[in-house]
């Protein structure tokens, strides 16, 4: 008998003998198909509590398992391994190993809010797939995202200006993320610009490369900002157990 | 009470990186609306970046401690009660900044300390009021008055209006909306419609103006971005629009860029021109090319324009 629904059995537990007699009967070939029962022996009861802990988390025990936010959700809808629903579960229920089974994908969130607009618990969903994403990286079950990458470049420019310049933001992530500088799209875009406006476009890129844009008088707020990032992380580190 | 005409009328603007950047077309056309409109910019001095959502990202109060201090420079040093951001992403991180100073107390204490510190008054809840363009020409200028204002018009320019996700979501940062009346629609918006067809556009029924761009992963999920503007600019297209209007750097640039790269990754070709609203609005009233930045726009929309007779 062929086993419907599949797809929702992982390859890996579906058994089956091309001989096999039990109790005199034959039951070689797919008669034989067994599916292994899973066991669950490694919760991580902390979960829930550390995934709280991280800015965006907060919510996260609000939820009652609708389907609110995978149902509305943007990447979804083309990745259907995107499962924010599935994922509250599993961090609720303390199934890490069954988290991490997706963890190179969770980053992937776009932070559209669809979910955080359609979530009758106010869980904001899109906090908890942040939180969720720097806790793998903070464990070390993952490298830093591109996401990540991107979003430190760009910290790192307002707290030391005040500003973000896009073509330095763009060069400087290129080079963080191991992309090469020379992309396909970008020479067409360029050369589009060029086309237009030659002199104030290559007028703005050496400006903007001598002169980061800058708001003056910027240093006290830059040291509170980074004294202040500085504490934040350090209590992240603590409720997540990793302080030496 | 004042009214809005009165309150709009002169307002602190805050235009933000993106519009000094990539988005120097919304500036330029935002200006010239302005002047045309005899409407007051009064630009915040000093002003630094709302946080965006990369700084949210790595710490949320310092995101809503950099939205603050523009707030409490619109109040102190601009001393006005308006401030007006046309890039989605500032008048969002302005709104959240105000929603979580009145609820959270964490982001008040944060805010105090750094403001504190950094030796400048820290923003009150309720100080200056955060508004859209959109606000400020519907309500600032009225659209009574606006239609006075169109010289030749959009001469039934089909458009397919694309708010994106900042604009409406979540809903709880915008408690002014889903108010009835003539309040925005969290879930419809209709305010870019209302004011490009007094203009003269024709506004398709356009089921994606509150879909995603995938701005925030444009370049750090570039593959996902371009499937998520194909889908917005196939979806325009079959509306039968010849023109997304747009109020968003950030989807702006994301659909001008993946317009690209769909043709070049996905062999997908689309024609839609993408064109800011306020780029628009400047050429309905019989601004030039020159005057909204219509050149400066990577989709090349000018011989587009010349050829529709709209400029």
């Amino acid at each position: 008998m062929a086993i419907h629904e599949k797809n929702l059995i992982r390859p890996e537990n579906i058994k089956t003998h091309d001989n096999l007699v039990i109790d005199g009967v034959d039951v070689s070939g797919h008669w034989s198909t067994f599916i292994e029962s899973r066991v669950v022996t490694d919760y991580n009861e902390a979960l829930e509590e550390e995934i709280s802990a991280l800015p965006g988390g907060e919510y996260i025990h609000r939820c009652w398992q609708c389907g609110s936010c995978t149902n509305s959700c943007t990447v979804n809808a083309v990745n259907p391994d995107f499962n924010p629903r599935y994922w509250i579960y599993l961090i609720r229920m303390g199934m890490e190993d069954e988290l991490l089974r997706d963890k190179e994908i969770i980053w992937q969130c776009v932070s559209c809010n669809k979910c955080t607009y359609a979530c009758p618990r106010d869980v904001a969903p899109e906090g908890v797939m942040k939180a969720t994403a720097h806790w793998l990286e903070l464990k070390g079950h993952t490298e830093a995202s591109n996401s990540t990458i991107f979003d430190t470049e760009f910290t790192r420019q307002v707290v030391a200006t005040g500003k973000i310049e896009d073509g330095r933001i763009l060069k400087n992530f290129l080079k963080k993320s191991g992309q090469p500088l020379v992309q396909d799209w970008l020479i067409q875009m360029v050369s589009k610009m060029l086309k237009n406006m030659p002199f104030k476009f290559l007028f703005h890129l050496g400006w903007a490369t001598l002169f980061a844009p800058k708001t003056k008088n910027w240093d006290k707020a830059r040291s509170a900002i980074e004294e202040h990032i500085a504490e934040e992380k350090a209590e992240q580190r603590t409720a997540l157990g990793l302080n030496d | 009470m004042p009214s809005r005409k009165e309150k709009y009328k002169t307002v602190a603007y805050y235009p933000g990186c993106a519009l000094e950047g990539t988005a120097q077309p919304y500036n330029t056309s935002t200006k010239a609306i302005a002047k045309e409109l005899n409407l007051a910019l009064n630009e915040i001095d000093n002003w630094n970046c709302c946080g965006a959502m990369e700084v949210k990202n790595i710490d949320p109060e310092i995101q809503t401690y950099l939205s603050s201090r523009v707030l409490s420079l619109a109040k102190h040093e601009t001393k006005q009660d308006v401030v007006m951001a046309p890039c989605n992403g500032c008048y969002h991180n302005l709104k959240k900044a105000e929603y979580d100073l009145e609820h959270k107390q964490k982001s008040r204490d944060v805010v105090q300390k750094i403001s504190k510190k950094a030796e400048h008054p820290a923003y009150e809840v309720g100080e200056v009021e955060t508004i859209h363009a959109l606000d400020w020409i519907k309500f600032g200028y009225g659209e009574e008055e606006l239609k006075a204002k169109i010289k030749g018009g959009l001469k039934g320019l089909k458009v397919a209006n694309y708010y994106g996700c900042m604009y409406t979501r979540p809903r709880h940062i915008f408690p002014e909306k889903d108010q009835g009346g003539d309040s925005e629609s969290t879930s419809k918006p209709h305010y870019m419609d209302d004011l490009l067809e007094i203009a003269g556009a024709v506004n398709v029924d356009f089921a994606m103006k509150t879909a995603c761009c995938g701005g925030a992963h444009t370049l750090s999920d570039s593959d996902m971005s371009t499937k998520l503007v194909l889908n917005i600019l196939q979806a325009a297209e079959a509306a039968g629009a010849e023109v997304i209007a747009t109020e968003c750097p950030t989807c702006h640039s994301g659909l001008e860029m993946h317009q690209i790269r769909a043709l070049k990754r996905l062999s997908k070709q689309t024609n839609v021109k993408v064109i800011y609203f306020t780029q628009l609005l400047g050429m309905a009233m019989g601004l030039g090319t020159r005057e909204v930045g219509l050149h400066e726009n990577v989709s090349d929309s000018v011989n587009f324009m010349y050829d529709k007779g709209i400029v």
